[in-house]
């Protein structure tokens, strides 16, 4: 029976159940123009990997709960004590402190704005948003750092406000169950699965 | 990093003076099943040992240490795949290492060669590097080129390169561009420049005769970037040949090639642009504060430095550079350049960071004429001709190759080679490639120094190789 590769840690080890990888058989790579003489092979490979977010974890956890942590530093003695950063850094990058976790939602949800944004009309293989992808940019009042996300609905502009809206419902707990919208939104209005928290 | 110590702002010095010596490439093409990379490797340092009228044996007795340039493993599901590179050409039990700095590689492997010459470890290094792109479907090389971003802040949002980078281009189009119809028209100038000049280089893999509206014309990949705003995806590889003085004159006697003196420097910033935070513009030797002290005012919206607009890597690589070299203002004191032009904008980008242009005002460098071979107003020859070879947009990107094809593309105007090398019939045959009827010699008239851009990804590293001719040094201790 088939089933998707599932991981658990128990007593500080990871368990491991399912299947993460598929054989797929060889096949010959051969030259229409030279009499299909052999130039070389497929190499099939269908892996899945196992990965840690470490002390980010806690940002990854909270997206579904309707929740943004950041990190400040907030070592006395660093020369840019208070500085705050989203995306989340685990250890201030001056000092090299642990940075402590604050919780950001309120400052995202009425201080957002993008910064720049791309419309991209192609994706690479295991992309799971829909195209065209609208890549925005988001900057906050007091953080020092720009957020990469996408906007689920309308056009982006530099300079629009924006609101974050949560995937809540069947999460990924990827950077994908992020996403934002323009103020105003109803929550009607919103793809399914996200709400505003 | 957003402040500098003095110890971190130190001029780079080598220990003794290094020079390049010769430098061979393979033919770069989007795809290459008749060879293995192993093939095309040798390809380099063969043309590279021919150059200097050795055989490929003789020239290898000098080799002391090997570096090489490879990025991406998991394109041809080989890992250390610089062993079998090495092992194929003959160079055990040599010591060896690879090198990995995504766009950079190229010009980080040349950095870590340099260095060993100058500290005396090795007399001789060959610094050679490749990639092939050609390993698996387009979208699935999307996606691993999409893991040279943070893979859980980034990645994950479309697994498509284009998207992280091309934000920036939005911004610097927005900000600096002005989203003007004549900026836009401008960036399509350098496809058309870089496809036109692959067109006299047998070597290039995307060589074609096109105008402003053919660029205007082809697919949106990311607006306002168009398919033929973009670089290609190349298989190729190249190599160079490191020496100390007297190896270099021993290796060149009685030869065409004259050593020319190298030098590498290096900058890097955040993989994620995200993290840039704001900080003051570091100044090149020709720069003023005051030029900047109204750029906010001048272009709203560009208050933030490096901002989404400017890559610091490549400023604090041309920081370094200029000061290890002597050079005040590049446009005066090199002859020929070689930009990583990943994308148009990047171009643009990049003539502001390594003080082609104030920033603001890179288009200027386009708009002018300073840049081509031949000025069109004037009809006399650039200022500063770039990316004569085609660049990444004509020539090549075959990754880990690219910083090393800019540096053969350089050393042979300093070497004053360029016409006979690529202008050669025999190789235009040997490549399956048609020589055009008006194939023009791009030599640069006088060349005696040089400067190239390696790049990485959104700006996370960037070098810049620079090349005198050692009798036309700018400062005497460099």
């Amino acid at each position: 029976m088939s089933i998707y590769g599932t991981v658990r840690v128990k007593n500080g080890k990871y368990k491991i159940k399912g299947e993460f990888h598929h054989i797929t058989p060889n096949m010959p790579i051969r030259n229409q123009d030279e009499g299909w003489r052999l130039m070389g092979v497929t190499n099939p490979r269908d892996m899945t990997y196992i990965h840690t977010y470490g002390g980010e974890s806690v940002f990854f956890e909270n997206l579904p709960k309707g929740k943004i942590f950041g990190t400040r530093c907030d070592n006395q003695d660093c020369e840019f004590k208070g500085t705050i950063y989203l995306p989340f850094r685990i250890y201030c990058p001056d000092c090299l402190f642990k940075n402590t976790v604050i919780d950001l939602t309120d400052v995202c949800k009425k201080t957002a704005k993008v910064h720049t944004f791309m419309v991209c009309e192609r994706s690479g293989a295991f992309n799971t948003l829909d195209k065209p992808i609208k890549f925005i940019n988001v900057e906050f009042e007091g953080v020092s750092t720009i957020l990469m996300s996408y906007l689920s609905i309308g056009e982006p502009k530099i300079g629009m406000g924006v609101v974050p809206i949560f995937r809540t419902v069947n999460p990924t707990y990827t950077i994908t169950d992020l996403s934002w919208v323009p103020k105003e939104t109803q929550e009607t209005d919103l793809p399914e699965g996200f709400t505003f928290s | 990093m957003i402040k500098f110590s003095k110890r971190q702002l130190k001029t780079p010095r080598l220990m003794r003076p290094v020079y390049l010596v010769t430098a061979g490439q393979s033919k770069f093409d989007r795809a290459m099943p008749e060879k293995k990379t192993e093939e095309l490797a040798i390809d380099a340092l063969t043309m590279a040992s021919r150059l200097i009228d050795k055989t490929p044996a003789e020239l290898k007795s000098y080799i002391h240490t090997a570096y090489y340039g490879h990025f991406a493993d998991h394109f041809g599901d080989q890992l250390l795949g610089e062993a079998v590179i090495h092992d194929r050409l003959g160079l055990d039990p040599l010591g060896t290492i690879g090198i990995k700095t995504g766009g950079a590689t190229g010009g980080s492997t040349l950095w870590e060669a340099v260095k060993t010459v100058a500290s005396g470890y090795s007399d001789c290094a060959l610094a050679m590097g490749w990639e092939r792109m050609d390993e698996v479907p387009t979208d699935e090389g999307n996606h691993l080129i999409s893991c040279a971003a943070d893979k859980d802040w980034e990645t994950p949002l479309g697994h498509i390169y284009t998207g992280y980078y091309a934000v920036m281009a939005q911004k610097y189009w927005q900000v600096f561009g002005k989203e003007e119809d004549s900026f836009r028209r401008t960036l399509a100038e350098i496809s058309v420049k870089h496809h036109g000049y692959a067109r006299f280089n047998p070597f290039a893999h995307a060589p074609m005769k096109i105008t402003v509206d053919d660029v205007l014309k082809s697919p949106v990949v990311a607006f306002p970037l168009r398919a033929l705003d973009c670089c290609l995806m190349s298989v190729g590889a190249a190599c160079a040949i490191i020496c100390d003085e007297d190896t270099a004159i021993e290796l060149t006697k009685n030869t065409k090639n004259k050593p020319l003196r190298i030098w590498v420097t290096a900058g890097s910033h955040t993989l994620r642009p995200a993290c840039r935070r704001d900080m003051e513009i570091p100044l090149l030797p020709h720069e003023t504060a005051e030029q900047y002290a109204d750029l906010e005012e001048r272009f709203p919206g560009g208050e933030r430095y490096p901002g989404f607009t400017g890559f610091l890597a490549a400023r604090m690589a041309a920081y370094y550079g200029y000061h290890m070299t002597g050079i005040n203002d590049p446009m005066k004191d090199l002859d020929v350049i070689e930009l990583h032009d990943a994308f148009t904008i990047s171009d643009v980008q990049t003539y502001e960071d390594i003080g082609l242009r104030p920033y603001g005002e890179g288009r200027d460098y386009v708009e002018s004429g300073d840049c081509y071979h031949i000025n069109p107003h004037t009809g006399q020859p650039g200022k500063l001709p770039s990316n004569l070879s085609g660049g990444l947009i004509g020539c090549m990107h075959a990754v880990g190759a690219t910083g090393i094809m800019q540096v053969f593309e350089i050393a042979t105007h300093l070497w004053k080679r360029w016409g006979e090398i690529h202008g050669n019939p025999g190789l235009w045959k040997e490549f399956d490639r048609e020589k055009p009827d008006d194939w023009t010699d791009l030599q640069v008239k006088g060349a005696n120094r040089s400067m190239a851009i390696s790049h990485a990804g959104v700006g996370s590293h960037v070098t810049a190789t620079i090349l005198m001719d050692p009798d036309h040094l700018l400062k005497k201790d460099a």
